[in-house]
C-alpha cells in the first residue's frame, strides 16, 4: 500500500469526507432529499473504499462482520421501539406526534429517529454483504 | 390494547425477528422467543376473529394517517380468517421445530433460521392485514425474501437451485403485481383498495383497467402455485426443511389465494371480474387442469415430500374451481377449504417430518416398513391422508360436500364426476405411501429407529386431531368461512 502515495493521499482526504456526507444525508433528509437508506449506502460505500485500499482485514478490525449483523438488527429494533414508544403514549403504531408535548417536534423527532433506524440497518446490511463477497476464496 | 390489536398482529413477529436475529448464539433461547412470539400472534389472531364474527369491520390507520393517504389495516370476516390460519399453523409449528430445525439445521444459524420464519411469518401476516395495495406488495416481498432464504437452508444442495428457482419466479410474480397495482394508482391515483373500488367505476372502460386486472391475476397465480404457473412449488416444498415445508405449504398459497379474491372481489367487483371479464371461464379450465394432472403425477412420485407437494397444487386447484362457479356456496366452500387443507396439509407434513427426523430421507424405498417401528407417526399420516382424500368425519370431506354442491348447483354434472374422480386419485397416491409404510419389509440396510420423539408427536396429533374435529363439529369452521364470503360479497348472504 505505501507504494501508493496518490491513492493514499486522495483516499485519506477522501474517507472522511464520504462519512460525514453520509451523516449530512442521514440527518438533513428530512427537509431535503436523502434520509436512511441513502445515508447508510453512502456510508457504507466508504468502508469499500478503504478495503479496496488497505483490504479486508484492516476494514474487519474498524467494524467485524459479527458487529455488522448485530448492527442490522439493532436498527430494525430501533425503529420498532419508536413505534413502540408512540403507541404506549397513547397514539397509534408510529405516530410519531405523541412522543413529544408539541405535536410538531415529535413528528420531526419520530422521522429523525426511525431514520437514523433505517440508516444503521441499511449500511450494516450493505457491509455485511461486501463483507461476505470479499471474504469469499476463489475455491469456496 | 384491544384497539391496537390489527397493528400487533403484524409487529410483534416483526420486531420479534431481528431480537432473535441477535440471540443467534443461543439457540434455546431463540427458539423460545420464537414460541412465544408464534403463540401472541395466535392470541392476536383469535381476539381479532372474536371481534368481527358478528360482520364488522376493524379500521386502524398506521401512523395516525387517515386513508386513503395513510396506510390502513383493516381487518373483515374475511382476512380474519386468513391471520386464524397463519396464526394456528405458526403456533402449532413452534413446538415441533424445536427438535426438527436442531437436526436439519447447523447450529450456528438457528437463531438466523427462526428470525427468516418470524419475517416470512410477519410477510403473510402483514399480506392479509393491510388494506393498501402498495403495502401488500411490500408484504409480499417480505414473506418472499424469507422463505427463499427459509428453503435454501434445506439440507440437501438441491435446496438452493429449488430456492433460486422460486426466487425467479416469485419475482416475476411480484413484478407482475406491481406493474397492475401501479396501472390502477395511474388511473385512480390512489392505492387504498376501499378507495379504489369507489373510483374504479368511472374508469372501468379502459385498456389500462383490463391490463392491470390482467397483471394482477397473473401475477397472484404465480404466487399461489395455480397450473401451469406451478413448477417452483414441488421443488420448494421438497428441498426445504421440514418446519418451513409444513409452515410454507399451509399458509404461503393459502395467503395467495386471500390476495386474489381481495382483488376480485373488493377492488375490481364481482360485475368487472365475472361478467364483463368472464374470469370464471378462464379459471375452471386450469382449476380442473390443475387438479388431475398434478394429482397424476403425484402418483408417480418415489418421494413422499414431493408427492404431497404435488397434491398441494391440486388442493389449489379445489380452491380456484370453488372460486370458478362464481357462486355465493363456490366462494364459500374455497374459503373453508383454505383452513381445511392448511390443517390437513400441515398435519401431512409434519407427520413427513417426524419420518425425516428419524429415518434421513422420505424415499418410498426408505419408507417402507416404517409403521411397524413408528406406528404413532404412521397413523396421523393415514388420519390426515383420508382428510386429504375427503373420506367422510374428516375436515376434507367437509369441503368436498360444499365444492360438490356448488358444483351441481350450477349444473356443472362433469365437474362434480370429476370431482369425485380425482379423489380416487388422491386415494391411489396416499395409498402408495400407506402400502410401503404398512406392507412392505424394510430395506435390508435400515437403520435401527425408534418412534418420533413426543415434541414432534404431540404438534403433528395436534393438527391431526383438528381435521378429525373440524370434520365432524364443522359448524366453526362453516360458520367463520360464510362469514369470510359475506365480507367478500360485500352483502350478507341467506346461507
Amino acid at each position: 500500500m505505501n507504494r501508493y502515495i496518490v491513492l493514499r493521499v486522495i483516499s485519506g482526504l477522501m474517507i472522511p469526507i464520504i462519512l460525514i456526507f453520509a451523516f449530512y444525508v442521514q440527518f438533513h433528509g428530512e427537509y431535503s432529499p436523502g434520509g436512511g437508506f441513502q445515508a447508510g449506502i453512502v456510508f457504507t460505500a466508504a468502508f469499500v473504499v478503504y478495503t479496496l485500499l488497505y483490504g479486508l482485514e484492516a476494514a474487519q478490525k474498524a467494524i467485524p462482520p459479527e458487529a455488522a449483523h448485530a448492527l442490522s438488527a439493532i436498527g430494525v429494533l430501533l425503529f420498532a421501539a419508536f413505534g413502540f414508544a408512540s403507541l404506549f403514549l397513547g397514539g397509534n403504531f408510529l405516530e410519531y406526534k405523541v412522543l413529544l408535548p408539541n405535536d410538531q417536534a415529535g413528528e420531526t423527532f419520530g422521522i429523525i429517529g426511525i431514520e437514523l433506524g433505517v440508516g444503521i440497518t441499511v449500511a450494516a446490511v450493505g457491509l455485511s454483504l461486501f463483507y461476505s463477497f470479499a471474504g469469499r476464496r476463489p475455491d469456496a | 390494547m384491544t384497539e391496537h390489536l390489527p397493528a400487533l398482529q403484524v409487529v410483534i413477529a416483526l420486531t420479534a425477528a431481528p431480537l432473535v436475529m441477535l440471540l443467534n448464539r443461543l439457540p434455546r433461547l431463540a427458539w423460545g422467543v420464537t414460541l412465544v412470539t408464534c403463540w401472541a400472534t395466535f392470541a392476536v389472531a383469535v381476539m381479532l376473529l372474536l371481534q368481527v364474527s358478528d360482520g364488522s369491520v376493524i379500521r386502524y390507520e398506521m401512523g395516525g394517517w387517515a386513508p386513503p393517504w395513510g396506510i390502513e389495516y383493516r381487518v373483515d370476516g374475511a382476512n380474519a380468517w386468513v391471520l386464524l390460519i397463519i396464526g394456528l399453523v405458526s403456533a402449532v409449528v413452534m413446538p415441533f421445530a424445536r427438535r426438527s430445525v436442531d437436526q436439519e439445521i447447523p447450529a450456528d444459524r438457528i437463531g438466523l433460521f427462526y428470525s427468516a420464519f418470524l419475517l416470512a411469518n410477519a410477510g403473510l401476516l402483514g399480506i392479509a392485514i393491510t388494506a393498501d395495495a402498495f403495502n401488500i406488495f411490500v408484504f409480499f416481498e417480505i414473506s418472499a425474501l424469507a422463505s427463499y432464504a427459509l428453503i435454501a437452508m434445506g439440507r440437501d444442495r438441491r435446496a438452493v437451485l429449488a430456492s433460486y428457482q422460486y426466487l425467479i419466479m416469485g419475482t416475476i410474480g411480484t413484478t407482475f403485481l406491481l406493474i397492475g397495482i401501479g396501472f390502477l394508482y395511474i388511473m385512480t391515483g390512489t392505492l387504498n383498495l376501499g378507495d379504489l373500488a369507489a373510483r374504479l367505476p368511472e374508469v372501468t372502460d379502459t385498456r389500462t383497467i383490463r391490463a392491470a386486472f390482467a397483471f394482477i391475476a397473473v401475477g397472484i397465480s404465480l404466487k399461489l402455485a395455480l397450473f401451469p404457473l406451478h413448477l417452483w412449488l414441488p421443488n420448494a416444498y421438497s428441498y426445504a426443511p421440514s418446519m418451513v415445508t409444513v409452515f410454507l405449504s399451509a399458509t404461503a398459497t393459502k395467503v395467495a389465494i386471500y390476495v386474489l379474491l381481495r382483488f376480485v372481489y373488493t377492488v375490481f367487483g364481482f360485475e368487472f371480474s365475472f361478467v364483463e371479464l368472464s374470469m370464471a371461464w378462464v379459471l375452471m379450465p386450469l382449476a380442473l387442469l390443475g387438479i388431475v394432472i398434478p394429482s397424476l403425477i403425484a402418483v408417480f412420485q418415489d418421494d413422499v415430500k414431493r408427492l404431497l407437494a404435488y397434491s398441494s397444487v391440486a388442493q389449489v386447484g379445489y380452491m380456484i374451481l370453488g372460486i370458478s362457479f362464481a357462486s355465493a356456496l363456490g366462494l364459500m366452500a374455497s374459503v373453508l377449504h383454505l383452513f381445511n387443507h392448511a390443517i390437513t396439509k400441515a398435519a401431512l407434513f409434519m407427520a413427513v417430518g417426524c419420518l425425516v427426523y428419524r429415518l434421513g430421507g422420505v424415499s418410498l424405498a426408505r419408507v417402507a416398513g416404517a409403521a411397524e417401528r413408528m406406528p404413532w407417526t404412521m397413523a396421523a399420516f393415514v388420519v390426515a391422508g383420508l382428510s386429504l382424500i375427503g373420506v367422510p368425519l374428516t375436515a376434507g370431506f367437509v369441503t368436498k360436500w360444499y365444492l360438490l354442491q356448488a358444483a351441481l348447483m350450477e349444473g356443472f354434472w362433469p365437474v362434480a364426476a370429476l370431482l369425485l374422480a380425482t379423489s380416487l386419485i388422491a386415494a391411489v397416491y396416499m395409498w402408495k405411501v400407506v402400502e410401503a409404510a404398512y406392507f412392505r419389509a424394510p430395506p435390508e440396510d435400515a437403520r435401527e429407529v425408534r418412534e418420533a420423539p413426543l415434541a414432534l408427536l404431540v404438534p403433528t396429533w395436534v393438527l391431526t386431531g383438528a381435521t378429525i374435529v373440524f370434520g365432524v363439529w364443522a359448524q366453526f369452521p362453516i360458520g367463520a368461512a360464510r362469514n369470510a364470503a359475506d365480507a367478500l360479497l360485500g352483502v350478507p348472504q341467506s346461507w
